[in-house]
Order: structure tokens, then sequence, then C-alpha cells
């Protein structure tokens, strides 16, 4: 370093005394460790004195003393995670030191401490990395030759785009030189080409050759570089012109880091390039038969089960493989392994999947979590229709005996797989319905939600099992303990107004009424309370009615009676009740309750109970349509008639419309029978009755002026209108649903399906996630160097050919290729698009056939 | 590729930690107490893999020590064993049997050797005696040096600036 220039002789002996003091009464990091371990308790303190000293001592201009600050700093910041961001000039400072201690602590300390959003010091290290990287041409630090691996750390761990792009062409020598350096730079390359794509033209070619150099260890570095540059979110296909070259490598090299490696990317390759299968079978039968090395075998048993699916000879290698890895008792990992991958043969090979069942049954009770886990997942990927029913209550017994966060996991998979496409796996109702039940009585089941959603879907869509769903209902309404528990209240709501909704199947009424109006239902949320009351309602109308008929015996005069009382009894004092919900509710059953008061006295005279028959009648009539579910495309599917204008009328409501009204009357009409929000003052019916006629009920509607909108039944005007049918008029057609494609099965009870707009909704969401490939600068600057190379710009050639190839396979993944690069609109329309698989047009004049498809062809015939 | 690196101890101090990916100083300290919790709780016969997020974490237990590192899911981590395992031995080579004194006296020191070990996330150097080779040829590069700054001559110099 020269020498500053002579400053006045005051301040430089006074700044020299400082600086001799610092140095000399210096901490070093030993100490700072020493005194960190002796008192553990004062560590806080200790930090908070050592931060201040090095705060003053990196600013000295000694350079010890700066480095020996930088040191501790580091030291602090790595494992006490305090932030470097402050010394990051003084950083930079020490980085051209000639004192290679210094140097490399400096360097140590930029690259934990830089990044690109941290500080923005970083392009002032520009030239000082310039300078080091170069080094080694110039011969003045030939007695340092590994200088240039301190930047090349700092590169690939701390760089930004814009010193990528400065310093990629110093890295072009370390590349071409074979020196101990070159892997260093191999890494580091591949790093800067992934943030800084404009580099590609000047970096991608020498890495390339890097695959064909006589280094072992480039060629691994190389290898592991395209390895990660063709990784997941990015587009493998640029790479393909380089199979043969890693072929080579796969046949040639005796490391098993490098096969590793170079399999990786075959697994990435043999998808969009199929030829490539069969000409790696080889190699990988070898390995697989061969080789000592576990982890070898491992990743070769995985590429071919992801790969390699039709290769009968291999899968069997492989399955066999997989079948000793999951028999190995005293190794946990290698089980753990064998679950993983015999969980990726699912959907092709289950007859093997099959053969290791009790295995699989076994690791589900293993200590090991993870073990456990893996176990779940093929288990869920193994369970067809056949043997569903063993395979899920297998699931659920070891539910209840596992602990709550396991349990839960094993819920959540056995209700999704159940309920997918309409409850395909299930053939049998009755016991599914019995397993909602039991799922639902497990301890720690925090679940609730979704089973009361299937318990009521499956009522409204499977009428064969409806019986038995009034039976698990009745069974959990009965139940006081069950009525403590805040995680079931949604699955006893459920429970209810199944019960009252096909309360015709019902054994006992009288049994029903009793368990809904219990005294510990008080324990319930006010939504539960409104359908508990609600249900009440329609079994006393069923009741009375099968009563007027005489058709039951179970319900008689002193039953009726007892009914009555009981009802009155009970849900009287609720009538004052501050939740809306629950008095609107217990208003109306009170109402209904008076009028059939002297129903037991009923005499043969029709003129004098006429009133109580006319009452039950039309109470019966109300409750006895079946309403089905309606899609949540319904609305869309009613055309607005010509003459409707829509603004105007619904602007006149918006006095009396508060906007939680609107809201609520708009909204979805998803399968609820609570309202959302509770708090408003403001009575919004949301529950399966649309119209009611006793007389409390007809009152409250004149005084709000409101046609209460019920979410299972969507109306043909849109607007809302004053009017509501008269008591004996015959309830408008529910248009809302359609056309119900009824899915028949033989045995199998049938499962209403709506139109297609459910089947939409849920597909929809995962094409959009296949078709989503980013729009890859990288891979098009990577395609234009590759095939550009071979001179007459054959890009659109290249996609000419393989492309004509892809054109009839239909498997997903990735498999498009761009034809040119930065195609935003095509882009644009893939992620709007739907399942169809779509194919690109390619606007490029197809030009005769390049030399790049000859080397693919010569290579694998 | 690697994403992280990180060396706890059965107390849960952390020892050595290096980073191959951006996190914040806040995600730092976050995805300590996380993994600590994790790891430290596994019993001895349990496997040496965890599910996290979306990524895996590979550790395996030496002595008081745990070296976690934590990979993509498409990772082999068999071969992340064997790495880490690698390393260790290098470490132990290097100190002569290290124990866990070593590593926190010698901080710099385990971080040059593990930038030997691996960079940018991937292995670098599968050979132990050439890691061997190289720590030492720059351990004997930063003698002489400080042997040059140390001499009386240098001491005069600077005290003078």
């Amino acid at each position: 370093m020269a020498s500053p220039p002579p400053l006045p002789s005051s301040t430089s002996v006074l700044s020299s005394a400082s600086s001799l003091a610092d140095s000399l009464f210096q901490r070093s990091l030993d100490d700072l460790i020493k005194s960190l371990r002796s008192d553990p308790s004062s560590e806080p303190s200790i930090i908070a004195r050592s931060l201040s000293e090095i705060r003053r001592e990196i600013r000295s201009s000694d350079p010890l003393t700066k480095s020996i600050a930088l040191q501790k700093l580091t030291y602090l910041s790595s494992l006490h995670f305090h932030s470097m961001s402050f010394a990051a000039f003084h950083t930079l400072e020490l980085l051209p030191s000639p004192s290679p201690q210094t140097k490399r602590l400096a360097y140590l300390a930029a690259s934990l401490s830089f990044h690109p959003s941290t500080t923005e010091l970083l392009p002032l290290a520009t030239h000082q990395l310039h300078k080091d990287l170069t080094s080694l041409s110039t011969s003045s630090s030939s007695s340092f030759p590994f200088l240039p691996s301190l930047p090349l750390h700092l590169l690939s761990l701390a760089s930004s785009a814009d010193l990528s792009s400065h310093l990629a062409p110093d890295l072009v020598p370390l590349l071409s030189r074979s020196s101990p350096l070159q892997p260093k730079a191999v890494a580091a390359t591949y790093r800067v080409l992934s943030l800084c794509p404009s580099t590609v033209p000047v970096l991608f070619k020498p890495l390339v050759d890097c695959l064909s150099s006589d280094n072992p260890l480039t060629v691994s570095a190389a290898v592991g570089a395209f390895c990660e540059l063709s990784a997941p979110p990015n587009d493998p296909a640029p790479y393909l012109p380089l199979a043969p070259e890693i072929y080579r490598v796969l046949v040639n090299s005796r490391s098993n880091w490098t096969l590793i490696k170079a399999l990786k990317i075959f697994s990435r390759l043999v998808p969009l390039e199929p030829r490539l299968g069969t000409r790696i079978v080889e190699p990988l039968s070898k390995f697989l038969r061969e080789s000592q090395a576990k982890s070898l075998v491992l990743e070769c048993i995985k590429t071919v089960v992801s790969c390699l699916p039709t290769h009968t000879e291999a899968m069997r290698l492989a399955i066999d493989k997989i079948k000793e890895l999951l028999s190995s008792d005293d190794d946990p990992n290698l089980r753990y392994l064998g679950l993983q991958t015999l969980g990726m043969l699912a959907p092709g090979h289950l007859w093997a999947l099959e053969e290791s069942r009790e295995v699989v049954a076994q690791s589900l009770t293993d200590p090991d979590r993870s073990i456990c886990h893996e176990a779940l997942r093929v288990m869920m990927a193994m369970t067809l229709q056949e043997n569903s029913i063993e395979s899920c209550t297998l699931l659920v017994r070891q539910a209840a005996k596992s602990d709550p966060e396991f349990a839960n996991e094993i819920l959540d998979s056995v209700l999704t797989s159940c309920s997918k496409d309409f409850y395909e796996l299930v053939v049998d109702f009755d016991w599914y319905v019995s397993l909602l039940g039991e799922m639902a009585r497990i301890v720690h089941c925090t679940k609730g939600d979704e089973i009361s959603r299937q318990l009521v879907d499956i009522g409204l869509r499977v009428r064969d099992a409806r019986p038995e769903l009034v039976r698990v209902a009745r069974e959990l309404l009965i139940d006081p303990s069950l009525l403590g528990n805040h995680f079931l209240y949604n699955v006893l709501s459920a429970a209810a107004w199944i019960s009252g909704e096909y309360v015709e199947f019902s054994k006992d009424p009288m049994e029903l009424v009793e368990a809904l109006l219990q005294p510990r239902t008080s324990l319930l949320p006010t939504s539960a309370r409104a359908v508990y009351i609600q249900s009440v309602l329609k079994v006393l109308t069923f009741s009375c009615n099968s009563h007027i008929d005489e058709s039951s015996s179970l319900v008689n005069d002193t039953v009726i009676a007892r009914m009555l009382s009981l009802i009155e009894m009970t849900v009287g004092p609720l009538a004052e009740s501050e939740e809306a919900e629950v008095e609107d509710r217990v208003r109306n059953l009170l109402g209904v309750v008076r009028l059939v008061a002297n129903i037991k006295d009923l005499s043969v005279d029709k003129d004098k109970d006429g009133m109580i028959y006319e009452v039950v009648r039309v109470m019966d009539a109300l409750f006895s349509d079946e309403m089905g579910p309606v899609s949540a495309n319904a609305q869309k599917k009613v055309s607005v008639p010509e003459d409707l204008d829509l603004k105007d009328n619904l602007a006149d409501l918006s006095e009396f419309i508060s906007d939680n009204d609107a809201a609520m009357s708009r909204s979805n009409p998803s399968i609820l029978f609570y309202p959302q929000s509770c708090n408003a003052s403001e009575e919004v019916e949301v529950g399966p009755t649309s119209v009611a006629e006793s007389t409390s009920l007809k009152e409250h509607r004149k005084r709000h002026g409101l046609y209460y909108l019920s979410t299972d039944k969507e109306t043909t005007e849109p607007e809302l209108t004053e009017d509501y049918p008269r008591v004996n008029e015959t309830l408008p057609p529910s248009n809302g649903d359609t056309t119900r494609r009824v899915k028949v099965t033989k045995l199998r009870p049938t499962v209403v399906k709506l139109d297609e707009g459910e089947d939409l909704a849920t597909s929809s969401s995962l094409s959009t996630k296949v078709e989503a490939m980013k729009d890859d600068p990288l891979s098009g600057a990577i395609k234009d160097v590759l095939l550009g190379k071979n001179g007459n710009g054959a890009s659109s050639s290249f996609d000419a050919s393989s492309s004509s190839q892809g054109k009839g396979k239909d498997k997903v993944k990735g498999k498009e290729i761009k034809s040119k690069k930065g195609e935003e609109g095509e882009s644009k329309d893939r992620h709007k698009g739907r399942r169809k698989h779509k194919h690109r047009k390619e606007p490029a004049p197809p030009v005769s056939v390049a030399q790049e498809t000859p080397v693919i062809q010569d290579f694998l015939l | 590729m690697i994403h992280f690196v990180i060396l706890i101890n059965r107390q849960g101090k952390v020892r050595l930690t290096k980073w191959y990916s951006t996190y914040s100083q806040k995600e730092r300290s976050k995805i300590l107490k996380e993994l600590s919790g994790m790891v430290l709780s596994r019993g001895p016969k349990l496997c040496n893999f965890i599910d996290w997020k979306g990524y895996k974490i590979v550790y395996r237990r030496y002595a008081s020590l745990y070296f976690c590192m934590c990979i993509d899911k498409e990772d082999n981590e068999l071969e992340v064993l064997e790495i880490i395992h690698h390393f260790v031995e290098i470490l132990d080579r290097y100190f002569g049997s290290v124990c866990e004194l070593d590593l926190i006296f010698n901080f710099h020191k385990a971080y040059y050797i593990l930038d030997e070990v691996l960079i940018a996330g991937e292995l670098q150097e599968p050979s132990k005696k050439t890691i061997a080779r190289l720590i030492a040829a720059q351990d004997s590069l930063v003698e002489t040096a400080k042997e040059q700054a140390g001499s009386i001559s240098n001491i005069i110099s600077q005290a003078t600036k």
C-alpha cells in the first residue's frame, strides 16, 4: 500500500496514538469467544459491548486493527445474526490488502454479508474483483496462486446481475485453462449465468467445453452446473443438444457424484426426447445391477421409475431394488427412501404397490414421523375402489391411536381422496357415512368442517344413503358429550339438518326432538342452535302430518301431546333470546305449536278443526318438496330478458338494503345453512325454506319488506321483488338446477352430479398450474447460442423436427418447446387456456434440416 | 442444490452457518429456531431426513454436533449424507480428531475448509487428500505472510505511519 501523504505533525501523532492504543488493546476474536463462553448469562451485554467496540475499531486506519474487528464482526454476525451492513464499506477497503490473511478475511466477510438486496456498495467492488480474477495472468502474484478462488466464491454467493455481466469476460480464461481453479470457475459461472442471461454468449461455450475437459473434477462441476441450470422452474429443453456429451460422461465417468448429476439431467431430458430413454436403459441397468453405492442406486431407481415406465426389464430391476430398500429393518433411512420411491410408482404400476401392502401398513405405526408420512402417502396412492373400504378403515383406526397432528393428517387425506370426483372411490355409501360419524368422534379431530360438508353433500346427492345418514345423525345428536366439543359444532349442525330434512327415515321422531332440545344444547353457538330449532320444526310438522294421516304407529295422541308440551317448555324461554337467528326461528316454531295445540283432541268433524288440518297440510307441503343442490354457475346460465333494466330496479332498494344484506343475497349459493356473519341485526334468512306461511312470519316480512332469498334456490328474476307466492300456489320451478348428469354404476347408488360448472371449477386450477411455464430469457438465450453456433439460425428447424415427434404425445410436463425466445403473447395465451393441450403455431418459416438434428440422429442410430 | 448448512450442538447453540441462497437476517434466525426444534427433538433411531416447507433437511449427528443441510425436493438424500460425512472427515484430518472446541475457536478456518468442499451449494472436491493439500498450502502462505508482517521492521513502520 502506498504511504499516505505526509500530514501535519500534530494530527499524525494523535491519529497514530489512537491507532496504537487501538491495536495494542484490541480484543482479538479469541478473547471475545472466551468471554462469551465464560459467562453465558450476560451474553447480550457482552455482545452489545463488543459491537460498539467493533464499530469504533473498524474505522481505524490501521489495516490490522480493522481486520481483527472485521473478524469479530463476522463471528457475531454469523452466529448471532447481527446485521453487518454498517461494515460494508470497511470490508471493501480491506479487499485490496496485500496480506493474504486480511484478504481472505475480507472476502469471507464480503461473501457472508454482501448481497444486492442489503447493500448498494457491491458495484464498488467490481474493480477489485476484476483485478483479483485476472491476477493469474499478470505474473505479479504468483506467490498466491489461489487468489482468484476468493472472488469466485464471492461471485457465486453474493453477486448481482450488473456485477456478473461486468465480470463475465474475466471468467472465461479461468474456465478454459486447466487448473485447480477450473471447477470453482465452473460453479461461479453457472451462478452468473442464472443471474444474468445476457452473459450467455460469452460464457456458455466455455462451459460446454468443460464437459469434455480432461480434469474429471471439471467435468463433474460442469455436469453439476447443467443439472442446476436445467432444474425445475427452468426449462430443460435448451439443453437437449448436450445430450450426447452427457451420455459420454455417463458411460465413462467413475465418480459417483458425477453419475448422479448426469442421471438427473437425463431424467429431465428423457420426457422431451424418448429416444434418449432407449439409449440410457443400458447403462442404467448396469448400475442397478452392479453398483455398491446406495446413492447411485437410488438415483437410478428414481430415473427409471419417472422416465422409463415402458421398459419392463429396467422397471423389474428397479422394483426389486425398491423391495430391498423397504425390507432393510435396521436402517430407517433406507426404509424411508423405499417408501418414497414406492410412492413414485403410483399410477402406472399399482401391482407393485399391492405386493408391498403389509410393509406399508406396518410403517404407518412406525415411531418415526417421516416414515409415517411417507407410508400415508403411499397408502393413499394405492387406494382404489376395490380396496377403499379396508384401506380407509385401517387408516381411521390408526388415526384414533395416533398423536393429534398425524391423526388429522390421516383424516384429511382420507376425506380428500374419498370425496374426489364426486366420491368416485366410495362404492358403499352406508359404510362411508358411518365412517364419517366415526371420524367425528376421534379425539383430536379438527376436520369438523369438511366432515359436515360431506355429510350434507352426500345427503343431497345420494338418495339411497339417506336412511343410514339419519341413523348416524341420530347417534351424533343423542350423545351429550359431543356438545361440549367446539370443533364438532358444525358436524352437529349437519346432523341436525339431516335429521330434520330426512325425518321420514327416522325411527323415532320423539327421541329426535328430545335430543335436539336437550339442555346441553345451550353450549352450542348460535348458528348451530338455529339449525336445531329449525329441525325441530320439521320433525314436528312430519309428526303432526303422520298423526293426522294415522300413518305411523309411533305418533299417537300421547306422543304428540308430549312433543308439543316439551317444545313449549324448552323453547319458550328462548323466544326472548338476543340472538336474532334463534329468536326468529323460535317464534316460528312457537307459532306453529300454538296453532296445532289442540291436535290431540282432533275430531272427525273437519269444520271445527279445519284450521288445524289446513295448517298441518300446508306445513307438510312446504317441507315435502325436494330441492336438489344448485351449482355455482346456475345463475350465470339464466339469460337476462331483453326488456330488463337492471340498474334502475336495484337502485330503488338501496335505501333499505345495507351492505351486509346486499352481499348476502347475491352471494355464493354454496350449501350453507347458517349465515356467515351473525352480527347483522337484519334478519337474513339463508335456510333451506324459502317461503313460510305462518302469520307471525308474514307480518315480519311485511315489516321489513324484503323477499328472503334462499341460497338453495336461485330465482329467475335477478331483481328483488316484493311479491311472494300465495298460500296454495305451487312454488315456481327452480330454474337454477339445470340438466343433471347422473352417473350410473351397477350396485353403486347414484350420485347426483350437477352441470358442467362444478367439473370445470376444480380442473381449471390444475390446468393453469400445469401449463404455467415461465417465460425464460435464460433458456431462450441458451437456445440461441447452442443452435446459433451451427450457423444458419437453425432454431426453428430444430423445433420443427422435435415438435413433430412431440405432437403425438399427450404427457404434459413442460413439453412445449419454445420456438422463439420471449414470446410473451403466446405464453399469456397458455395461462388462460384450459386442459386442452395447446400447440404453439410456429410463425417461423421452416428451414431445411440443419446440422443439429443429425448430431442426435447419428448418435442415436 | 444445497440451500444452507448449519451446525448446531445439543444445547441448540449454533456453531457454523453458511447460506447458499438469500435469506434476510430475520429469516435466518427464524429458520434456525425452527430447525433446532425439529432436529434436536428427534430420537437416535429415526431416519435422517425431515420434510420441511417443500424442502428436505438432511442431518447427521456426530458426537455433540448436528450437521444439517437443506436440499431441494428432487435432490438425492443419500448423496448429501455422504457430503456431510466427507466434510466431517476433512475437518477431522485437518484438526486431528476434531471436537466442538476446535470449531469454536477456529471459526474462520472452518469456513475456509467448507469453502473448499462446497461451492455455490454443490460439492466441489470429492478427494480428501486434495483438499487437505489445498488448505495446507493456503495456511502456509498465510503463515509466511504473517511472519513477514510480524518482523520488527514492519511493526516500526506501521507505528510511525
